[in-house]
């Protein structure tokens, strides 16, 4: 069982904490001049997403969770579960809805995604910064309001929706950036 | 990492508060000295962790955490009124506040007690302070305050009689979260580090004293306040600059006190290093009626110079060096 002492502790760094996978945001030291030494820590929960304030003394040993990053095909959904595959070795991992959270909504297949695997079970998945996807549905534009810099909303292949600008027409397929959900150009 | 220096604009701002700190003295006849840095013998305080060296017999070296026992010698060979602007190694203390090699001005008063000695050291900061247009000057007004009085002020609690629990209730309540056990001390400094000094007005100076006697160090017994020892801390703002004594001088109470350190130490699993002989021989030998206390140098630059991070008024800090 790996585990830090806090002179270890770094942003990034994941730690076992309270029976979920943590990783450090933040890691401050404190210590009165003639007194007791801690390290004052600002962690975020793999699982939950919460972030939280802890205290250690320092010197004190913390658990290492066993989390990775690995690059991953998404293959398909049958509705329930994501399907997942390493290029390499062809090991597939399935995903519930829990798991993947807002991330689904960006999964087109054939995509590689960054899944992060705690003791070898998926945790979570991260798309791809910028993703291709087609405009199943929008109202047409209209000419002439490009001046007023407007846009519209436009739902895509994957199901999710974005705002698009006026001139953009259903079918075509858009650069959208994942992490701000935001059109980057037409493709 | 880039060979560069790390510090260019506090290094000319450095050197006139070194010239600040000597002029201050020099005008008030107060001697500087200058003691080893290498010593064979280490403190045994719990909460100050020496580096070790191995000297070229063989044996343990340490380096210093301060000059406190070779200037007391000096004290007690009759040296009067003195000060030392020296550099200071703690381990593993490394931060945006620490750097675990610092400057350390530490200076001693004949017949001062400690209210004497904290006026000495707001008068400095003061007086520094205003030397320079591009420093920051503290607020005019300071606040003094015991420090029972600050826990029973803001945190309805009396760090006298209170009991671990209690200041586990109290942390629970600021929303301060620790992990595993602490000692009583321990909660009390969690408090005063994390809750209370946070809360510090910024830009104004605090003087806390009459600290419990179980933080008592090598400060006397307090005549004022029962259960207390006559030490006091300076911070400007949230940020402790500096840690004084009405000093001890019986040195069964000194005995008894670093048997104590020893046995924390045991009970905490730190190693304990070898006890400097010769700074015990002067406690007998008897050092006069004095307050001293140390002030952080490069904290005090970071303060004059709206700093948030030590490394940016040093142009080594660890890890550049």
């Amino acid at each position: 069982m790996a585990s830090y002492s806090t002179s270890e502790f770094k942003s990034g760094l994941k730690i076992l904490l309270d029976g979920d996978p943590q990783t450090i945001v933040e890691n401050e030291f404190v210590k009165p001049g003639k007194g007791q030494a801690f390290n004052r820590v600002r962690v975020r929960n793999l699982r939950t997403g919460r972030v939280l304030e802890k205290t250690f003394k320092s010197g004190e040993s913390v658990e290492a969770a066993d989390v990775m990053d690995t690059d991953m095909q998404y293959l398909y959904t049958d509705g329930e579960f994501w399907h997942f595959m390493v290029p390499d070795t062809f090991e597939q991992y399935a995903m519930g809805q829990a798991a993947l959270g807002d991330s689904a909504q960006w999964l087109k297949e054939q995509d590689v995604c960054t899944v992060t695997l705690w003791n070898g079970e998926p945790l979570s998945v991260m798309p791809p910064n910028f993703v291709e996807l087609r405009i199943v549905q929008c109202d047409p534009g209209l000419r002439g309001d490009t001046a007023q810099g407007g846009t519209k909303p436009a739902t895509l292949e994957t199901g999710a929706v974005v705002k698009v600008p006026l001139f953009v027409e259903e079918g075509e397929t858009v650069k959208v950036d994942t992490r701000s959900g935001e059109y980057v150009s037409r493709v | 990492m880039t060979w560069r220096p790390g510090a260019p604009r506090a290094r000319r701002h450095r050197a006139r508060l070194n010239a600040a700190l000597r002029a201050f003295f020099a005008e008030r006849g107060v001697l500087e000295v200058e003691t080893p840095i290498l010593s064979r013998g280490a403190p045994l305080d719990p909460g100050v962790e020496s580096w070790r060296a191995i000297a070229a017999d063989g044996l343990a070296a340490y380096l210093q955490t301060s000059p406190e026992y070779p200037m007391k010698r000096l004290l007690a060979d009759g040296a009067g009124d003195i000060y030392q602007l020296s550099r200071v190694f703690r381990g593993e203390e490394q931060g945006r506040r620490h750097n675990p090699e610092f400057s350390l001005l530490e200076w001693y008063r004949l017949d001062y007690d400690d209210r004497r000695l904290a006026n000495e050291v707001t008068d400095l900061v003061f007086t520094v302070a205003a030397l320079d247009p591009d420093w920051i000057e503290p607020a005019p007004e300071l606040r003094r305050v015991r420090y029972a009085d600050l826990f029973r002020e803001m945190l309805d609690l009396d760090p006298l009689s209170c009991g671990v629990a209690d200041c586990a209730a109290a942390a629970r309540r600021e929303g301060l979260d620790v992990a595993g056990e602490l000692d009583l001390d321990g909660w009390l400094d969690a408090l005063m580090a994390m809750v209370l000094a946070p809360r510090f007005a910024q830009g104004q100076l605090t003087v806390i004293f009459d600290f419990p006697e179980s933080q008592a160090v090598l400060a006397r017994p307090s005549p004022r306040s029962p259960g207390c020892a006559s030490r006091f801390e300076l911070y400007w703002g949230d940020l402790e600059l500096a840690n004084g004594f009405h000093e001890l001088d019986d040195p069964a109470i000194f005995e008894a006190r670093r048997d104590q350190d020893i046995q924390r130490r045991r009970l905490n699993g730190q190693t304990i290093p070898e006890a400097d002989a010769l700074f015990a021989q002067a406690m007998h030998a008897g050092l006069p009626d004095c307050a001293g206390v140390a002030l952080g140098v490069d904290r005090l630059l970071m303060r004059l110079l709206g700093e948030v991070d030590i490394a940016r008024v040093l142009d080594f800090p660890w890890g550049k060096c």
